[in-house]
């Protein structure tokens, strides 16, 4: 497909698009949470009538504003990254990716851009409920644009409602609805937002417990408490809920990065779940790809079994043996005979370019015939971006990278719940201000948050590698043909300049916070 | 046959959304033409402080815009996505990196402990104002003078220079129009500001600025307009889909579709009509009528430039690989459920437009700003 793949760009481009999507994601997730947050507190304030009310929405709505404005900015380069560093990739599936974008900017982004002036500028000028209508409008919008980038996210993870055209030499949408409702997109949606919710929680539980350390703001700070306990709460349930229905889902779709991210190199029956570990090179190696062993490991014993297959003694297949097979699960298909199905498959796509090309009408429409059959489709083109592999071991992820993230990602959202159960309590039993040492681990958790959102994504994303579309196109054919030194220059450039700006933007906050509310 | 009927209809279709985007773009980017001004405009901060919170109020919906255009190029002409934005990487980046640094730099810019100081953000300010205009106009100069690409049998972009997209600033023509939308955006940013501000010594001083900006804006535009139409142009072979040169092309364009021709024509009309109104009558309303000019005008060439058999992003290097609205669409399956989503466009327009007046129904002055808790 392309000719000596240069791996410098390749790594290059993706380094560009993770340092945009990285930087992206700190601030999206607030927006996301802190968007709901302040609807709720102006509609106690709406329905109150009590000016405290509008000060503390006011005051978080400042904060709202500085975050907002550079996930705004950090956002238009994700979407025209696609053109720029993977136009071959924006090719092969423009014509399904392409879809939930341009949905995202009519249906989301404007209802986001225009009612985020009414909610900043309109205070003096709409009434108190168009106003706070605004500000609902604001959230809805925010969040109904990460519903439309997730299912495109969500499509790559899970390639569903398309079929390959070999005329136009790329897929074509044929159930809009199949894309929408891929079990993938409704999970990620549902654990991403609340994920969102759950860092605003984090964050306005920390400063709130700040203002209290300080003992300024008091009634401010115990309100924010109460609100932000009970949303991160609900929030952090669901984000455990989804992530459990979310991995079940993987296990299932992506086998290959759920052992990954478990370290699970050998299949076994009653395969127990990892709770923390610690990996160690065992010298070894599938491939060029080192194995990994458990230094040190906590398991809940036969869980992972139970966890994917709902059985106790159900197998639950480890990296070799999704490589090579295994007589314990036969259904498990080498990655080799993949490998031999896709380019069984290219080699019948260049069969019928080499025949439109010699205009041999009656091999074009034999082929044609062919590729659309069913017996094609399931045998060989479903295989067809494991063509471009060099070996079956290339299919593996980075284990470390992947085990570490998540685990971490798990670890810090079960301590998120414990938080949040203690919030409420100490608010409940006005005991909050004797506790100084939870007001303090909670101003410390605030960072946790981020931590634990961007290693989501970390998971997400270097975990499927080397796919750019799952079994259909690896990252290595995806990358616009461009020198890797203009690659190299701007991300320096997006590197340097994300980097200048997120100082800028929490000097800006630190400093917005340490004022406190207008008076 | 229906089916190849079906498929060029919503083709036309979705030619005309993006062909309108462009249009609200253009009109839009009034943001960026104030920002332009700041440095010259205002006598001291305080008249800065007004221009940047007329404009800030309005920054992100030309922001969207923008975002919604390439979603909408990305969704419907994803051939095209890829071969320009892959191919002429080096014009596209220079015009995102403007549009982050806008992005907030009105946030940030009043803000205590900004780090860089209200200087720099003001500069960023200056920067996306005039190179983002700039080279959106380069770039859509390119439409009707042709870039250097060639696509492979998997329809692959490679550009045939290292520059990649900046050699365009080589042709006259891209630099022309690259100037026609910096000062059609300076001119508007002007008539928008004469509307929306109430400080007198801010409007008398505008409609000075309006003189010379208005002739630049309406010399470049000559230039441009009558050298395309002299230019030979990249005429589409409906049957086989072969690309040749014609000379002429975007005259007979015009001529072979009056509808287009009085679409241009009430556009250019308008613009200067807004401008004669405003500049001669003293009012302050010029921008209700330069506004739709410049939508209908804008809406005119791009309709030029991809209908009536035209390529409209056409290949110097490699003339077959143009792309015309037929090659480089998508599928017919993907445009038709695209269009069932477009009919929502009328009611965000509607409400849009509610927002804009609840907004806009106070002039802007120093009292104003002081009431308000959000200033940038």
């Amino acid at each position: 497909m392309i000719e000596n793949v240069d791996l410098s760009l390749v790594d290059w481009s993706r380094a560009q698009f993770a340092l945009t999507a990285m930087y992206h994601w700190i601030f999206v997730p607030l927006t996301l949470g802190l968007s709901f947050i302040i609807a709720i507190t102006e509609t106690i304030y709406v329905r109150t009538d009590r000016p405290e009310w509008k000060r503390l929405t006011r005051f978080w709505m400042t904060l709202f504003g500085i975050n907002f404005a550079i996930g705004v900015a950090t956002g238009i380069i994700l979407e025209f990254e696609f053109g720029t560093n993977w136009s071959n990739y924006s090719w092969f599936v423009g014509d399904i990716f392409g879809a939930p974008l341009a949905i995202e900017g009519i249906l989301a982004f404007f209802l986001e851009s225009t009612f985020v002036a009414v909610m900043f500028f309109g205070w003096n000028k709409v009434s108190k409920k168009f106003h706070l209508a605004s500000t609902w409008l604001v959230a809805i919008g925010a969040n109904l644009s990460a519903l439309w980038i997730l299912v495109a996210n969500a499509w790559m993870q899970n390639p569903v409602g398309m079929t390959f055209n070999p005329e136009t030499a790329r897929n074509e949408m044929t159930d809009f609805w199949a894309v929408l409702f891929n079990p993938v997109a409704v999970e990620k949606f549902l654990h991403t937002i609340t994920s969102g919710f759950l860092l605003a929680s984090v964050f306005v539980l920390g400063i709130s417990c700040w203002f209290l350390l300080k003992n300024r703001e008091v009634w401010l700070a115990k309100r924010s408490i109460l609100v932000a306990g009970i949303f991160g709460l609900l929030s952090v349930l669901s984000v455990v809920f989804t992530g459990d229905s979310s991995a079940r889902t993987l296990a299932e779709l992506q086998p290959v990065k759920f052992a990954a991210f478990e370290g699970n190199y050998d299949g076994k029956h009653n395969a127990g779940l990892t709770v923390v570990g610690v990996l160690k090179d065992t010298g070894e190696k599938l491939g060029n790809k080192k194995i990994n062993d458990f230094l040190f490991r906590i398991e809940i014993p036969g869980f992972l079994s139970v966890m994917t297959k709902g059985d106790r003694d159900a197998y639950v297949p480890g990296l070799k043996d999704l490589i090579y097979g295994t007589p314990d699960d036969p259904e498990i298909m080498p990655v080799t005979v993949k490998m031999e199905r896709g380019k069984l498959a290219k080699d019948i796509l260049d069969d019928y370019k080499r025949a439109r090309m010699m205009n041999d009408r009656e091999q074009v429409q034999n082929i044609m015939q062919f590729m659309r059959s069913e017996r094609f489709i399931e045998e060989n083109f479903r295989y067809f971006g494991y063509a471009f592999l060099n070996s079956p071991e290339d299919v593996i992820p980075d284990v470390r990278i992947a085990f570490y993230t998540f685990h971490l990602m798990v670890l810090l959202g079960f301590m998120f719940i414990l938080i949040f159960v203690l919030a409420l309590f100490f608010l409940f039993n006005d005991s909050l201000m004797k506790n100084r040492w939870f007001l303090r681990i909670a101003v410390v958790t605030i960072p946790l948050a981020y931590i634990a959102s961007e290693s989501g994504w970390v998971l997400a994303e270097m975990g499927r590698q080397p796919w750019i579309i799952q079994d259909l196109m690896p990252v290595t054919v995806a990358a616009t043909k461009i020198s890797p030194g203009s690659v190299i220059t701007t991300f320096i450039l997006f590197a340097a300049l994300f980097t200048v700006l997120l100082v800028a933007e929490v000097s800006i906050m630190i400093r917005q916070i340490k004022s406190g509310p207008i008076h | 046959m229906t089916l190849l009927i079906s498929h060029l209809f919503l083709q036309h279709y979705w030619w005309i959304i993006i062909s309108l985007l462009a249009g609200l773009l253009a009109f839009l980017m009034f943001v960026q033409g104030g920002q332009s001004l700041i440095c010259t405009l205002p006598r001291n901060e305080l008249q800065k402080t007004i221009i940047i919170n007329a404009m800030g109020r309005k920054w992100e919906f030309t922001f969207t815009t923008l975002v919604t255009f390439g979603g909408a190029f990305f969704a419907s002409f994803p051939l095209f996505y890829a071969t320009s934005f892959g191919g002429a990487y080096w014009v596209w980046i220079t015009i995102l990196f403007s549009f982050i640094i806008q992005a907030i730099a009105y946030e940030y810019r009043s803000k205590p402990a900004n780090v860089l100081g209200k200087k720099t953000f003001d500069t960023f300010l200056f920067i996306n104002g005039s190179l983002g205009p700039f080279l959106i106009g380069v770039a859509v100069a390119t439409f009707f003078t042709g870039s250097l690409f060639s696509l492979n049998y998997l329809n692959q972009v490679t550009w045939a220079t290292p520059w990649h997209g900046l050699e365009a600033l080589t042709d006259g023509r891209n630099v022309a129009l690259g100037i026609t939308v910096f000062f059609l955006a300076r001119t508007n940013g002007l008539l928008y500001i004469i509307n929306s501000v109430e400080d007198s010594e801010i409007t008398g001083k505008s409609v000075k600025k309006l003189v010379m900006n208005s002739i630049s804006f309406l010399v470049f535009f000559l230039f441009f307009i009558i050298s395309i139409i002299v230019s030979p142009g990249f005429a589409v072979d409906s049957l086989t889909g072969s690309v040749s040169l014609e000379n002429f092309k975007y005259l007979h364009n015009f001529l072979q579709m009056p509808l287009v021709l009085i679409l241009f024509l009430a556009g250019v009309v308008l613009v200067l009509y807004g401008l004669g109104t405003t500049l001669f009558k003293g009012s302050r309303k010029g921008i209700w009528f330069t506004g739709p000019g410049t939508v209908l005008t804008v809406f005119a060439l791009f309709l030029i430039a991809g209908f009536n058999a035209t390529a409209f992003y056409p290949s110097l290097y490699d003339l077959k690989s143009s792309l015309t609205i037929r090659n480089a669409s998508s599928s017919l399956f993907t445009l038709k459920t695209m269009m069932y989503v477009s009919f929502i466009i009328p009611f965000v327009a509607g409400y849009i437009w509610y927002a804009w007046s609840a907004i806009n129904k106070r002039k802007i002055t120093e009292d104003e700003l002081k009431g308000e808790g959000h200033v940038y």
